[in-house]
């Protein structure tokens, strides 16, 4: 095999056929999809028989309460972030 | 003669492939790559079949060496460090560069030779061979930052080097011994040992040489730098601090605080490298608890660690190779032309959120049931919110910025076959433990009774990532979520690269006005002092006026006067 020019290539996009994810209401099939899922696997907490370590864990939809509102915070956090620690992006080109 | 054969045979499997590296060079570019695939396999198969056993004793200086000590600890990092050798060289079948070939070879196997030494001074030489051999893969991608990033790679690491031949001097200055096992904090030396593995393992503040390197490296270069350095740091932990009760804490911290930069850094390989500290942290707080699961998760983390790592950091390696570019600010829409690599990276990404049916699922559960059966619920709960955190930058945001989001435009062909098979071969690997763990848990050191599929856990697990997921498809709805910017985000490493520069400056400068400023006084006292001697001492001064031989001679002859007066009175 031949080594290939690391080189981008640009194709006009107007030659191509849409694909499925081109089109938003697929993407808003997703969406449904994924907030369908995560209603279920909330109602299944219901119906199995936890063997928790900490008290935390025997609370109803405790992991996927835990999950949504750690990542929401995560993400505000490192927004926050942005504000004192970001810099250009050739900051650091010019040092010796 | 014998003697000396029998004691060492049988060689190490990582000296024969430092050994085997270094005829490479020799080699042209089409025998040398299928020379590269064939070593770590032979070398792999050679590993297996050697018993367990302390092997290759070297007496030498008054010390007894041992190159080969195989246990059920080394035996699992010695075997993951040839498969992971062997997948590298794979992903490297196109690069013609005999330089980065040969320091792959060498790297790999001081790696291997160090997870397999016994004692503290080889430990030593091969800790210093991973830090001289790897840097090539830095450099060789030949631009003034990756220089500048390599020679830091390099000071920091040969200093780790140089702190672990430190602590090894008081070690043995204080017990007589070399031998590298359980030392615990309060061995003498130990803090030092710990401050040099401490290094290697990127605990916080000392973490910066990662993402630094990692992101500069070559597109093959990465992935093997991946594999070692780290995980032999994770190994020589769990031999020689187990159950250290700080290494909980400093485990915890590396789960969470790289998340955060993860999720605003737009060079999605030093994405990666974030999230690989995060994934060390996990390995670290196993070693911690100190407990056979603990020690068990954190072998078998390290095992799946490097295979979906090394899957990841190919697939956006071959993003790199084919678009020259590795910003999430200037890729999406990939999928549309490189579906392979995609789907590739996607199992990586499941794997490392630990979704059920991949390896992060049954290897990462270890650690969390480990520290919950010890009741350290302050460090479960971090490194639950870690794991959503992992799942939210590695899981969704490599693979959502690099192959959707916004469509860039960009058509690249499909990744070289050579970098699909590595990919294909490491997913497979991924897909196979998480779906049939038993093989991975039997490698594990101690006996595992321990069963990962529980309905609890793969709802609980299941909830845990979809409702992150959830956050990010309501964050990214909503706009909220931070775009993908050019940036360069300050991080602990702005010490050393920005602050004590500019401090040394200051003083350098305060030290030159202060230089000055005594010098000046100086020039002036020495300037008077000469003028003085000159109106003292110059033709027509005082001590210079032109006096006759006569007078000369008169002081002479009172001074000799007076000598005689006072030697005459004297007697």
């Amino acid at each position: 095999m031949s080594a290939d020019p690391q080189t981008p290539e640009h194709h006009p996009k107007h030659d191509e056929e849409p694909r499925w994810l081109d089109d938003q209401r697929n993407v808003n099939k997703i969406i449904v999809a994924v907030v369908v899922v995560c209603a279920l696997l909330f109602a299944a907490d219901g119906f199995y028989h936890k063997h928790p370590h900490f008290e935390a864990e025997s609370w109803f939809g405790f992991y996927a309460i835990y999950g949504f509102v750690m990542c929401v915070g995560l993400v505000l956090a490192a927004k926050l972030m942005r504000v004192f620690l970001m810099r250009d992006e050739d900051y650091y080109d010019h040092d010796r | 003669m014998t003697m000396i054969v029998d004691l060492f045979f049988p060689l190490s499997p990582g000296l024969l492939l430092i050994l085997g590296g270094l005829l490479v060079p020799f080699l042209s570019h089409s025998i040398g790559r299928v020379y590269v695939l064939l070593l770590p396999a032979v070398l792999l198969a050679y590993l297996i079949a050697l018993p367990d056993g302390n092997h290759g004793a070297v007496s030498m200086l008054g010390y007894e060496l041992e190159l080969l000590r195989l246990d059920s600890l080394s035996r699992i990092f010695a075997t993951i460090f040839l498969i992971a050798s062997l997948l590298g060289n794979i992903y490297a079948w196109h690069e013609p560069d005999p330089v980065q070939r040969t320091a792959a070879q060498i790297y790999a196997g001081s790696a291997v030779a160090a997870a397999l030494t016994g004692d503290l001074i080889s430990l030593f030489v091969f800790w210093e061979l991973t830090a001289v051999s790897s840097v090539f893969l830095i450099w060789a991608s030949g631009t003034e930052s990756a220089y500048r990033a390599g020679m830091r790679y390099l000071i920091i690491q040969v200093g780790s080097g140089v702190i672990l031949l430190a602590g090894l001097i008081v070690h043995v200055t204080a017990t007589g011994s070399i031998a590298f096992d359980h030392f615990g904090l309060d061995a003498p030396g130990a803090w030092l040992i710990l401050l040099a593995f401490g290094i290697k393992c990127a605990f916080p503040l000392l973490h910066n040489w990662l993402q630094d390197a990692y992101s500069e490296a070559t597109v093959t270069g990465t992935v093997v730098l991946s594999a070692f350095t780290t995980k032999l740091a994770v190994y020589t932990l769990a031999r020689g601090f187990a159950g250290t009760e700080m290494l909980i804490w400093i485990g915890a911290a590396m789960t969470m605080f790289p998340i955060f930069y993860a999720v605003i850094e737009n060079d999605l390989r030093r994405v990666l490298a974030y999230s690989l500290n995060n994934q060390l942290g996990f390995m670290v707080v196993g070693v911690g608890v100190g407990t056979e699961l603990a020690l068990n998760g954190t072998a078998a983390h390290a095992f799946c660690h490097i295979l979906y790592k090394a899957l990841l950091f190919m697939s956006m390696g071959a993003v790199l190779f084919r678009t020259g570019t590795c910003k999430g600010s200037e890729l999406g829409g990939l999928y549309k032309s490189m579906p392979w690599t995609m789907g590739f990276c996607v199992v990586g990404a499941a794997s490392i959120s630990a979704f059920p049916l991949f390896s992060g699922f049954v290897s990462k559960s270890l650690i969390m049931s480990a520290s919950a059966n010890e009741g350290y619920w302050f460090v479960w709960a971090v490194l639950l919110f870690a794991s959503a955190g992992v799942f939210h930058h590695s899981g969704i945001k490599i693979p959502y910025f690099a192959f959707f989001a916004h469509d860039s435009g960009r058509r690249p062909k499909e990744a070289p076959l050579n970098m699909l098979i590595a990919m294909g071969i490491a997913a497979a690997f991924c897909i196979g433990i998480g779906v049939w763990p038993a093989p991975l848990y039997a490698l594990l050191p101690f006996d595992v009774d321990y069963v990962p599929y529980t309905t609890a856990h793969v709802i609980t697990q299941l909830q845990l990532l979809m409702f992150s997921a959830l956050a990010f498809t309501v964050l990214m709805r909503t706009g909220i979520y931070p775009p993908e910017l050019k940036s360069t985000n300050l991080d602990f490493d702005w010490v050393y690269r920005r602050f004590l520069p500019r401090v040394m400056g200051r003083l350098g400068g305060a030290i030159d006005i202060i230089y000055l400023g005594v010098t000046d006084n100086a020039k002036s006292v020495i300037r008077a002092a000469m003028s003085a001697s000159v109106t003292v001492f110059a033709p027509g001064g005082l001590s210079g006026r032109i006096s006759s031989v006569g007078n000369a001679a008169a002081i002479v002859a009172f001074l000799l006067l007076v000598a005689l007066i006072v030697s005459y009175s004297a007697v």
